[in-house]
């Protein structure tokens, strides 16, 4: 059980999808010293940019403790173990993951969990934008898995997504949920604006104001009690949108009626 | 310049009717001799190696407005497939659009010396030359779409051919492009208007005129023009079921043209014209009927367009057919109308196995290029990047030169098309001879590129040298073997000059971009009506339309004597 410690401030980007728990398995800690990563455009060694110790073997397979906010594509599609990373997290944290689990406390940049099929990411502190998305012009959005963020998410978090769960204790920035065709996003707080955009199938639940919901969506009806997922039942009542329709979407938003009074007007449709 | 001596090796050099035997090609000052003093000479020895001229690729899209626009819509195109620099290669992206410099560095990693970008919209001619320089290791050039150009049309609505054709070697010559090419006759006129042709006798909107003689009256002008390479046509009803009678109606059409024996045009990428069937559900393959036809006659000839099973990148001036994808994906759309001469289209597309359509198109391209007895009439293109990438032809030659390659790939793909395919029954199986046919000897021939495309003295000093000994390697049955070989030559050399060495390029050498110079015995006179047309109908001014000299970088014009 490895634990890498920053020895400077980075001051480039570090390519480092080397820092796996798939990678470090059964490579002893001179092996993993003299992995390769890139920093900027160098190619460096493991060794050279982190201090690596072996810890006892309760401890997750991997931490790393200080600021990795340079440090991008931890755990690039990993399949098994647990990364704990005690400080700031880099972009592209989690990419493509298969399975395992990946805690971060602290906060996690851009495309954490970008297109991943199966695990867990744990954020307990704030996310950045593209939480779950894919990378540009992609459409290959998140799969399966649960991302469980503590704080807030930037923009254009959980687009198309495909499958699993994204559940948000905090607010959300515009186009929530962008195109998704499949699972569910919870936010607890509130979501700004465009949320749901051109979604074909899926749900989004939200507990606090949504900022102004978008003309492409149609009132269903008022429902008291939503599931999110099998663990996760979250208390209404909720107005239900369908949409979106200028894509023939099926999507559901429920969208709290206790906190966006605004949206009373839609009642008389009902 | 270098001397170079390849020895020993087995030469398939087929235009010469050299058929692996084992020879020494002599090269000097970048052209092919009959000897060279063996003491200066930089010598390589080929023994037990395959030795064929450079490949020749006769319709692949590298270069221009669409071939960029593409490139621009796809970010996750390119992450998958990052190229880094070298000491001496530049760094680029791939994947179904790679970059320019990546584009050159992998077309000659597998032999390739000479490519052809098929579609040039006039008003990007500056722009797809622009690009063409910078695709290095390779000789190109370029045809422009003239098959809905407002003056084209004109001429043929009166009648006029020999003004129409001494219109279009005055385009040839300001665009500097090298063939005619056709992309869906009429229907992009239409397209212009929302509109498409759906048989060759619709009236094109505007014009009183038909696909049918738009076809023919350009393919009368080639002939007059005497042009090396004959109409390059895409046809109409491309990509819709049932579209194999258009194409067969199209070939019966030419057949009046055809007088001296010599094709008068070339049908690329032919899988896609050749669908039966009503709708996609019960789309089938028309491989039989098309073939049928071709055995029996010669007055055209033809590339596959064979369907790769991976993520790419469709892109044709057909814009009404793009539009037809984008209601079937929903994908990312961009379209285009290229003011008045032709539009465009560009999808994402990925071909899948498991996709009844997608394995019926696959297999409908080999079932055509296995059944058309004629090797020297049907030729190994992908349509790059439109039915898959390039770097992908060796995946191509296992499937023509194996059938346990083929019926391996047969295996994983969908029940429905496992059933209808037409593999199965097919034996076939090319020889070295043939495959070096159908990739570099036919093209360079169809081409008319007197010095490409084969290894006799004169010819240019473009080889390609693969790792296969054609007396203990049974291609056919070590297919994977072979493919590997296909995929990275042992040894390329351009222009004699030795730029790739086992798969590596080793070193940067600018080709030449070939335009065709025509001759006629009246120039066209640019007169004030012209220049008025010009003024009102394009957003760009007549004095800055042409595509002048220095925008080639090192240009290879081709003198042509019209009978006109």
């Amino acid at each position: 059980m490895i634990v890498l410690t920053p020895i400077k401030k980075f001051q480039f980007p570090i390519q480092a999808e080397n820092i796996n728990p798939d990678v470090f398995q059964g490579k002893s800690v001179k092996e993993i010293a003299s992995l390769p990563v890139w920093e900027g455009n160098k190619k460096k060694k493991l060794g050279d940019l982190f201090k690596i110790e072996e810890a006892s073997a309760e401890a997750p397979d991997i931490t790393i403790n200080g600021d990795a906010s340079e440090v991008r594509r931890v755990g690039l599609g990993m399949k098994t173990g647990e990364i704990v990373i005690n400080g700031n997290a880099g972009m592209h944290l989690g990419e493509k993951m298969r399975g395992g689990k990946i805690v971060v406390n602290g906060n996690a940049a851009g495309w954490t969990g970008s297109s991943m099929k199966k695990g867990l990411i744990e954020i307990h502190g704030d996310a950045s934008d593209y939480l779950a998305s894919p990378y540009r012009g992609s459409t290959e959005g998140m799969r399966g898995g649960k991302i469980v963020v503590d704080g807030n998410v930037g923009s254009d978090s959980g687009c198309y997504l495909r499958g699993g769960v994204i559940i948000i204790k905090g607010n959300s920035g515009p186009f929530l949920g962008f195109h998704i065709s499949k699972g569910a996003i919870y936010v607890e707080k509130n979501v700004a604006a465009r949320l749901g955009a051109n979604m074909a199938g899926g749900k989004i639940v939200v507990s606090g104001v949504v900022e102004d919901l978008m003309p492409t969506f149609t009132v269903d009806g008022v429902k008291g009690k939503v599931k999110v997922d099998e663990t996760l039942k979250v208390d209404g009542p909720f107005y239900v949108f369908l949409g979106d329709l200028a894509e023939m979407g099926r999507g559901k938003l429920f969208i709290s009626k206790l906190s966006n009074p605004h949206l009373s007007l839609y009642e008389q449709f009902l | 310049m270098t001397e170079i001596l390849i020895k020993n090796g087995f030469v398939f050099d087929p235009l010469n009717g050299i058929n692996g035997e084992k020879m020494d090609i002599a090269i000097r000052d970048g052209k092919i001799v009959k000897s060279i003093n063996d003491r200066n000479a930089k010598k390589i020895d080929a023994t037990g190696l395959t030795v064929m001229p450079g490949a020749v690729d006769i319709h692949t899209h590298i270069a221009g407005g669409e071939v960029n626009t593409g490139r621009m819509i796809r970010p996750e195109d390119h992450i998958k497939d990052a190229v880094r620099k070298t000491a001496l290669t530049r760094s680029g992206t791939g994947y179904s659009i790679p970059s320019t410099f990546v584009t050159g560095y992998r077309y000659s990693k597998m032999g390739y010396t000479t490519v052809m970008n098929p579609s040039m919209a006039p008003l990007g001619a500056k722009h797809t030359h622009e690009e063409l320089n910078d695709i290095p290791l390779l000789d190109k050039a370029s045809y422009p779409l003239l098959g809905d150009w407002w003056f084209v049309l004109e001429y043929l609505q009166k009648g006029d051919l020999e003004g129409c054709a001494r219109h279009v070697a005055w385009m040839l010559e300001t665009t500097k492009g090298y063939a005619i090419k056709i992309v869906n006759p009429g229907g992009l006129e239409s397209w212009g208007f929302g509109r498409n042709v759906h048989t060759i006798d619709d009236p094109v909107p505007n014009f009183d005129i038909t696909p049918r003689e738009i076809v023919c009256g350009l393919a009368k002008v080639n002939k007059m023009l005497n042009l090396p390479h004959s109409i390059h046509l895409h046809t109409n009803n491309l990509g819709i079921p049932g579209n194999y009678v258009t194409t067969l109606e199209t070939m019966k059409a030419l057949e009046s043209v055809a007088t001296d024996g010599k094709p008068v045009c070339h049908i690329t990428h032919l899988q896609f014209s050749s669908f039966a069937g009503d709708s996609w559900g019960n789309m089938r393959s028309a491989a039989e009927e098309i073939s049928k036809y071709i055995n029996n006659h010669s007055h055209m000839t033809f590339d596959m367009g064979q369907i790769i099973f991976t993520d790419t990148t469709t892109m044709t001036a057909d814009g009404p057919f793009e539009f037809t994808l984008y209601q079937l994906s929903g994908h990312k759309w961009v379209n285009s109308d290229v003011e008045t001469e032709t539009s465009g289209g560009i999808i994402p597309m990925h071909y899948k196995r498991t996709s009844a359509v997608n394995a019926t198109q696959w297999s409908i391209g080999l079932e055509l290029a296995l059944l058309v007895k004629d090797p020297w009439k049907m030729f190994m293109t992908t349509d790059h990047p439109n039915a898959g990438p390039f770097f992908k032809y060796p995946k191509i030659i296992a499937w023509l030169t194996s059938k346990k390659a083929r019926m391996a790939t047969l295996k994983k793909c969908h029940k429905k098309a496992q059933k209808k395919s037409l593999l199965p029954s097919i034996k076939r199986e090319l020889s070295l001879y043939e495959l070096a046919i159908v990739t570099r000897a036919g093209q360079a021939k169809v081409l008319g590129l007197k010095d490409k495309g084969h290894l006799d003295v004169g010819a240019d000093a473009d080889v390609a040298i693969y790792n296969i000994n054609p007396e203990k390697l049974d291609i056919a049955r070590k297919y994977i073997t072979a493919r590997r070989a296909f995929d990275s030559a042992a040894y390329t050399i351009k222009g004699g000059e030795v730029v790739v060495k086992d798969g590596e390029v080793v070193q940067h050498v600018d080709g030449k971009t070939m335009w065709l110079d025509v001759e006629a015995s009246e120039e066209v006179k640019v007169d004030e009506e012209m220049k008025r047309k010009f003024k009102e109908y394009w957003t760009v001014e007549y004095e800055n339309y042409p595509v002048f000299d220095h925008y080639v970088k090192i240009s290879d014009p081709i003198t042509v004597k019209a009978s006109v």
